[in-house]
């Protein structure tokens, strides 16, 4: 059997290489909708209002399901292939069809940085889709039964591991994830969640993502990714998200958002406070690479440049609306296609994208934008900021607030209608060791307590287990949509830990992972005119999903009471000297015996001696190690510890 | 541990029947006066000896990296910081209101990319909270009636985002400034701290959140960053009074700057917070009239109740401003033992016996001159006066309610600022400084826990640490326990019938005498609800209910006929101080050391006037140190004594002594507990015993 299989595999291996080499001597460009495969490839870039830059690199390959392709793929990566579909070598032969991790939907993000909400945006499909808590963040549905969730859990965490060379095998243990039943708005009991707040994300993690790409990043929009440029940015978030349906067959996008900071001449002292002076860009001046061709495999590749809508309605202002070079700001070269948003309140001004293609091969495509005004303007709200932080001081207990500050954005929402009622989800997962008292649950809205009943509209409390579960909250609150603030406050015990349940690192503090609130009756989507057949885009297809707005909050960062880790050398020889004299003086009770000592007392007592002979005799008895070698015993003792006291 | 070894090896040649340990003990209670004396000389002369034993302060914990990296701190964030001092300087003088500075303050934040708020608070008076001692967060808001514009305090906050950090932990700036007088030197204070906010907006290498608070420290800088810390680890909800204020006062404000819109915005006072406090810098300037050779930095550490922040912290501020910026270091010292010829002349000796001993063991480290040990002594005392004090020495203290390692760098320039040259000097140097500190700390991955948090300073880069200091306590201690068996002992060997429990006795009067002390503990709560003005009026009220009480108290002692003898009585209250005083010396050592300097002979010598002993010149020798001991341990004589010594001169006023324990209380001092609960007590006792009246009743030979 197993001969029969290798010689197979063998077979079939000659065979694509073969079909591939004629297809690609035949056709030039043969990736097309044939075998079901795509990639394509596709760069956003937006000013932010902080002086930064925005870059969404969006790449997606999809295959589609068809029975002859088996488990060899074209362009789909092979590793994520497997992920879903994981057929045992021989399955062509129509035996065992082992599927690991049935899973429908996978979401995984590494994140450096945290996004930020003020400036760059909370409503808008890159934030809600995009920005994501630091470190990694990994929740998933399958496809199994309830009782086979958690070992293929186990296994997943352990495959995307050692995929993307990251510690993520520790969401393994059952106290780091956690089951949510309606924050992801998904089945109930297939999904898990689980994230790592302290993960550090580097080139590692970057490396291993990029060989999922058929290009990887020798060619196409990937070989603007320098290292050194992308790191130092403001945030940086690589994402990998998974969906299979028997129809449609796996999608896999990978996305990464970066937020960069172009260069700032800080020549003269003037130039510190004109901060509405906009730096002006251009993708080689941000990424210091050229984008020379595209991608031969993929099947579009294209920039786009967004303009929100401030800035439009700036220039509509001005008078020249969705013109790129005007006395604002210069976007060079010209575009391709101006996409133009629908929004369904005319009187507002929509955000409009300028489109590339990139297709030219000798030519480097710089786009860029130069501005000519000092401009200022905001990127759009989510009606309520979120934070979180600790209160109470001390290492014995404390308290979890989170506040949700009404940003006064959505002005058209707040006078639509007076008993307009906002709705809030917060998720928030709490390790073990940080004891929640779910009873303490106050609510505050606009600084007044509130009765439970009135704000909470539904509510799942699943509490910490010592060493086995992570506390779990998942609350939605529902109160008028003219309220400034709304805030939550727990409080809780400081666990004490054994000693080999500290983490590394202990004494930095315990971190608590991000809270998620979600508002579930805002969605952020647009509607673009002008998409039609033509503009057959999976970053604005993506841009009309019905996301819900939602947003991270902070890590937290509990400092716990540490014991010394070096003590357990102190207990040793402290506990050793214990009992030292406890053995010491166990075999003296068992060995003496009181009468016969007595006697000798007495004996001696009446042959007595002067001080100076009685001395020497004992030293001599001593040093011949005779008995009455007690008192020298404990004298030495107790001369080693003060000793041993003294050297530390 | 010497008297141990004595009595061991004098024990060898005796040969008794009980256990050694029994033994050991037996001997060293038979032996208490010799062994009392041994131990109080001992102790007094370790004590002492501290200076000598002192050791290099050294940075324990490898990621502070003090000075590894180049300051990027330049000409640049010069030119930021005098650009702010002056307008600060012009703006101030246009307009005195105490919002004018927090604007502008928090327009400067916002131009250089970093968020920025408003912190507003009422301030409101210490009052005495009896049993707040340990716990410093009072709730109670009690805003006034009416409160007014002017009542407001309006701090500016700016925060850095780390780039790439993940929030949860922050440095913490403050340069307190006084919006209604600012000097010169605060407007260079703020506009050190902006030019270092300047810089660290772009730097890349942060890894934790910056804030900076601007504290207006128009009632106190103390209570100005305690009330921001307090919102910091609170709920921080604007209470409704404030919004009214709110309005009323900032109105204008808002409506003459449409251009400032993006600087105001809507939400500038909106709390904004930045995790876990990993350490706090306090920065102030003092501009100095006097010419130095160098510029000098002092650092200020002490915190409430003789709590320390982390060594390292103040070691990686003295590396960084001795061996990087060349820059001065000193710390507080008392210029009494300065002076003092006594202190001159103990280090000389010590000078010549150390290098005797280093004749013997060229290993001892021991060798010290006589000027540094002149010092030593004086930077000693005054570490040991500020820790026992129980009162922080600065702004810093607040952080310490929170666990969070925070240190004062006040920063004095060689000559005035006035002169161009030297203020840019001065200011490449202390941002230098600043700056590598903050990099230091950045850092860091845990906590500061390496270091010692226990410890003395007798130079910047000397320090004793607890495992020292402890011993000199312990052996002044000894004693105590041994001479109260003794004393029970002997008494118990003399009168067998009945005499096991009459010590009870003896104890329900120091039961008594103690619960009277706690009464005139929280005494002043009481008289803080009446009508009276003066502080000397309190002293007196206080002096004189308390006095009531305790004749109340004796009455009470005397109706009942208890009749233990003195030696008893001496007995338990010894061991009542002994127990005292090693609880004060886990709670604040250094009150417990000068406290345990002043019980411990007092409590071993106390003997009553009338007892006869042999030999006229061993009675007035005993009568006499008794009385100077009894006069010098009564805490307001020794209050008076320390005033006239360390020269404070001036005339002395009743009413001083109730400031002072206003002082103690209201700064939640663990000291004016241990002055009334223990020390007091013992003190009163004493004086009981001294004035025994029925001697040779219990007492007979």
């Amino acid at each position: 059997m197993a001969a029969l299989c290798r010689r197979f595999t063998g077979f079939h291996f000659l065979l694509v290489l073969v079909s591939l080499s004629i297809s690609s001597l035949v056709f030039g460009d043969w990736i097309g909708d044939d075998e079901g495969e795509q990639f394509t490839e596709e760069l956003l870039l937006k000013p932010l209002p902080d002086r930064k830059v925005l870059a969404h690199f969006h790449f997606q390959s999809t295959a589609h399901p068809s029975p002859d392709s088996g488990h060899h793929h074209h362009l789909f990566p092979k590793a994520i292939a497997q992920l879903i579909w994981n057929r045992a070598p021989c399955d062509a032969v129509g035996h065992f069809m082992v599927q690991k991790f049935q899973i429908r939907d996978l979401e995984l993000s590494f994140t450096q940085g945290r996004w930020n909400y003020e400036n760059w945006g909370g409503s808008d499909p890159i934030s809600s889709t995009n920005a994501k808590p630091p470190g990694v963040e990994l929740w998933a549905t399958f496809n199994v039964p309830v009782v086979e969730i958690d070992t293929t859990w186990k296994n997943l965490t352990h495959a995307l591991s050692g995929l993307f060379c990251s510690s993520i095998n520790f969401l393994e243990s059952s106290t780091s994830y956690t089951t949510p039943s309606f924050v992801f708005g998904l089945n109930v009991s297939n999904i898990r969640y689980g994230a790592l707040p302290r993960e550090a994300v580097c080139t590692e993690n970057l490396t291993p993502w990029l060989k999922l790409l058929p290009c990887r990043d020798k060619a196409g929009l990937a070989t603007l990714l320098d290292r050194p440029s992308i790191y130092k940015g403001y945030y940086h978030s690589q994402k990998l998200r998974l969906t299979s349906t028997k129809l449609s067959g796996i999608i896999l996008e990978q996305t990464l958002t970066i937020v960069l900071q172009p260069n700032i001449q800080r020549n003269s002292a003037h130039s510190l406070l004109d901060g509405a002076i906009q730096p002006s860009w251009s993708i080689s001046s941000m990424f210091k690479r050229n984008l020379t061709g595209s991608c031969v495999l993929a099947r579009t590749s294209r920039i786009l440049v967004e303009l929100e809508k401030n800035i439009v309605s700036k220039l509509e202002e001005l008078g020249h609306g969705g013109s790129w070079s005007n006395s604002l700001l210069d976007l060079s070269p010209n575009p391709f296609r101006v996409i133009k948003e629908v929004n369904p309140f005319p009187e507002e001004s929509n955000s409009i994208l300028f489109e590339y293609v990139n297709s030219k091969e000798y030519e480097p495509l710089d786009v860029g934008i130069k501005w000519k005004l000092p401009f200022v303007w905001s990127s759009p709200h989510a009606p309520f900021h979120a934070s979180r932080f600790l209160m109470g001081s001390g290492t014995e207990r404390g308290s979890i607030a989170i506040s949700l500050q009404s940003t006064k954005s959505d002005e058209y929402f707040r006078s639509k209608s007076n008993e307009c009622r906002m709705q809030a989800v917060v998720f928030q997962v709490v390790p073990w060791y940080v004891k929640v008292y779910y009873h303490t649950l106050q609510i505050f809205i606009d600084q007044k307590l509130q009765n439970l009943s009135d704000v909470i509209e539904k509510i799942r409390v699943t509490p910490s287990e010592d060493k086995k579960l992570p506390g779990t909250l998942e609350l939605v609150l529902g109160y008028p949509c003219t309220v400034q603030s709304v805030a939550l406050t727990l409080d809780f015990d400081k666990g004490f830990l054994h000693i080999h349940e500290y983490p590394p690192d202990a004494n930095q503090g315990f971190d608590i992972p991000s809270a998620l609130v979600t508002f579930p009756n805002l969605h952020s989507s647009r509607i673009y005119i002008g998409d039609d057949s033509s503009v057959h885009s999976p970053l604005l297809l993506k841009f009309q999903e019905k996301n819900v707005v939602l947003s991270y909050t902070e890590v937290l960062l509990v400092p716990f009471t540490t014991p010394d880790f070096s003590m357990p050398y102190n207990v040793i020889t402290f506990t050793c000297t214990v009992l030292a004299l406890y053995f010491g003086s166990l075999l003296n009770v068992l060995r003496r015996r009181i009468g016969e000592e007595e006697r000798l007392m007495r004996s001696k007592d009446a042959n007595k001696r002067g001080l100076i002979p009685s001395i020497v005799s004992k030293i001599t008895s001593k040093l011949r190690g005779m008995p009455g070698s007690k008192p020298l015993l404990i004298f030495a003792v107790v001369l080693s510890v003060l000793f041993h006291y003294i050297v530390n | 541990m010497a008297v141990k070894e004595e009595g061991d090896t004098s024990q060898q040649g005796k040969k008794s029947r009980s256990r050694l340990i029994l033994r050991l003990g037996a001997l060293l209670v038979a032996h208490s006066g010799l062994v009392s004396v041994v131990c109080c000389a001992a102790g007094i002369i370790a004590f002492i000896l501290l200076p000598v034993l002192a050791n290099n302060t050294y940075i324990s914990e490898n990621a502070l990296m003090p000075g590894s990296a180049d300051p990027a701190f330049s000409s640049q964030e010069v030119l930021d910081a005098n650009r702010l001092t002056m307008d600060i300087l012009n703006r101030g003088a246009a307009k005195a209101s105490g919002i004018e500075i927090a604007k502008l303050l928090r327009e400067y934040i916002v131009a250089v990319g970093a968020e920025s708020y408003y912190h507003k608070f009422v301030p409101r008076a210490n009052k005495f909270h009896p049993l707040h001692f340990f716990s410093s967060t009072t709730d109670n808001l009690d805003l006034p009636a009416n409160p007014s514009c002017g009542s407001f305090i309006l701090n500016a906050v700016g925060i850095i985002r780390a780039p790439r950090g993940d929030g949860k932990e922050t440095i913490v700036l403050v340069t307190p400034y006084n919006s209604q007088n600012t000097t010169y030197s605060d407007a260079v204070s703020l506009g050190i701290g902006f030019s270092i906010i300047s810089l660290l907006s772009h730097v890349t290498w942060l890894a934790k959140d910056i804030v900076w608070l601007a504290a207006d420290s128009r009632y106190g800088e103390y209570m100005t960053v305690d009330s921001w810390l307090k919102d910091y680890h609170g709920p921080a909800f604007p209470g409704e009074t404030s919004r009214i204020v709110d309005d009323a006062c900032f109105e204008e404000n808002n409506s003459d700057s449409l251009d400032h819109i993006k600087v105001e915005g809507h939400n500038s006072y909106v709390y904004k917070r930045a995790g876990t406090m990993a350490a706090a810098l306090v920065l102030k300037v003092v501009d100095k009239k006097e010419k130095e050779e160098r510029d000098s930095l002092s650092i200020y550490a002490e915190a409430s109740n003789g709590q320390m922040p982390n060594l390292d912290l103040i070691n990686i501020a003295h590396y960084l401003a001795v061996h990087r910026q060349g820059l001065r270091v000193k710390i507080g010292s008392i210029i009494y033992f300065l002076k003092a010829s006594w202190v001159k002349l103990l280090g000389e000796m010590l000078q010549h016996i150390t290098t005797l001993a280093k004749l013997l063991n060229p290993k001892w480290k021991l060798d010290i001159t006589s000027a540094d040990y002149v010092e030593g002594t004086a930077t000693l005392a005054s570490s040991i006066y500020y820790q026992a004090l129980g009162v922080p020495t600065g702004s810093h203290g607040a952080f310490r309610n929170y666990q969070v390692d925070a240190v004062t760098l006040e920063f004095s320039p060689r000559s005035s600022l006035n002169n161009e040259n030297v203020r840019s000097a001065f200011l490449l140097k202390t941002g230098r400084l600043i700056e590598g500190v903050i990099r230091s700390v950045n850092n860091l991955l845990e906590k500061f826990h390496q270091s010692f948090f226990l410890y003395f300073l007798t130079a910047p880069h000397k320090y004793v640490s607890v495992g020292i200091y402890m011993i000199p306590f312990g052996i002044l201690i000894a004693p105590l326990p041994i001479v109260a068996a003794a004393l029970f002992s002997s008494n118990n060997g003399s009168s067998n019938k009945d005499g096991s429990w009459k010590w009870l006795q003896a104890a329900k009067v120091v039961f008594l005498i103690h619960l009277w002390a706690m009464i005139t503990s929280l005494l002043p709560y009481v008289l803080l609800q009446l009508p009276l003005v003066t502080p000397s009026s309190f002293t007196s009220a206080w002096a004189a209910v308390a006095i009531c009480f305790l004749l109340i108290t004796y009455l009470i002692l005397w109706s009942s006929s208890i009749d233990c003898g003195w030696e008893l009585l001496k007995s338990v209250m010894i061991v009542a101080a002994a127990i005292g005083l090693s609880l004060m010396s886990v709670i604040n050592f250094s009150t417990a050391q000068i406290g345990a300097m002043l019980i411990v002979p007092m409590c071993l010598l106390v003997k009553p006037a009338r007892k006869q002993t042999q030999g006229v010149f061993a009675k007035a020798l005993m009568l006499t140190s008794n009385l100077a001991l009894l006069v010098v341990a009564f805490p307001p004589a020794a209050l008076l004594i320390a005033k006239t010594l360390f020269g404070a001169s001036g005339n002395i006023d009743i009413g001083d002594f109730w400031e002072w324990a206003q002082i103690l209380w209201s700064w939640n001092s663990a000291t004016y507990m241990y002055l009334l609960w223990i020390h007091l007590p013992c003190w009163v006792l004493c004086l009981n015993i001294f004035l025994y009246p029925c001697i040779g009743s219990s007492s007979k030979a």
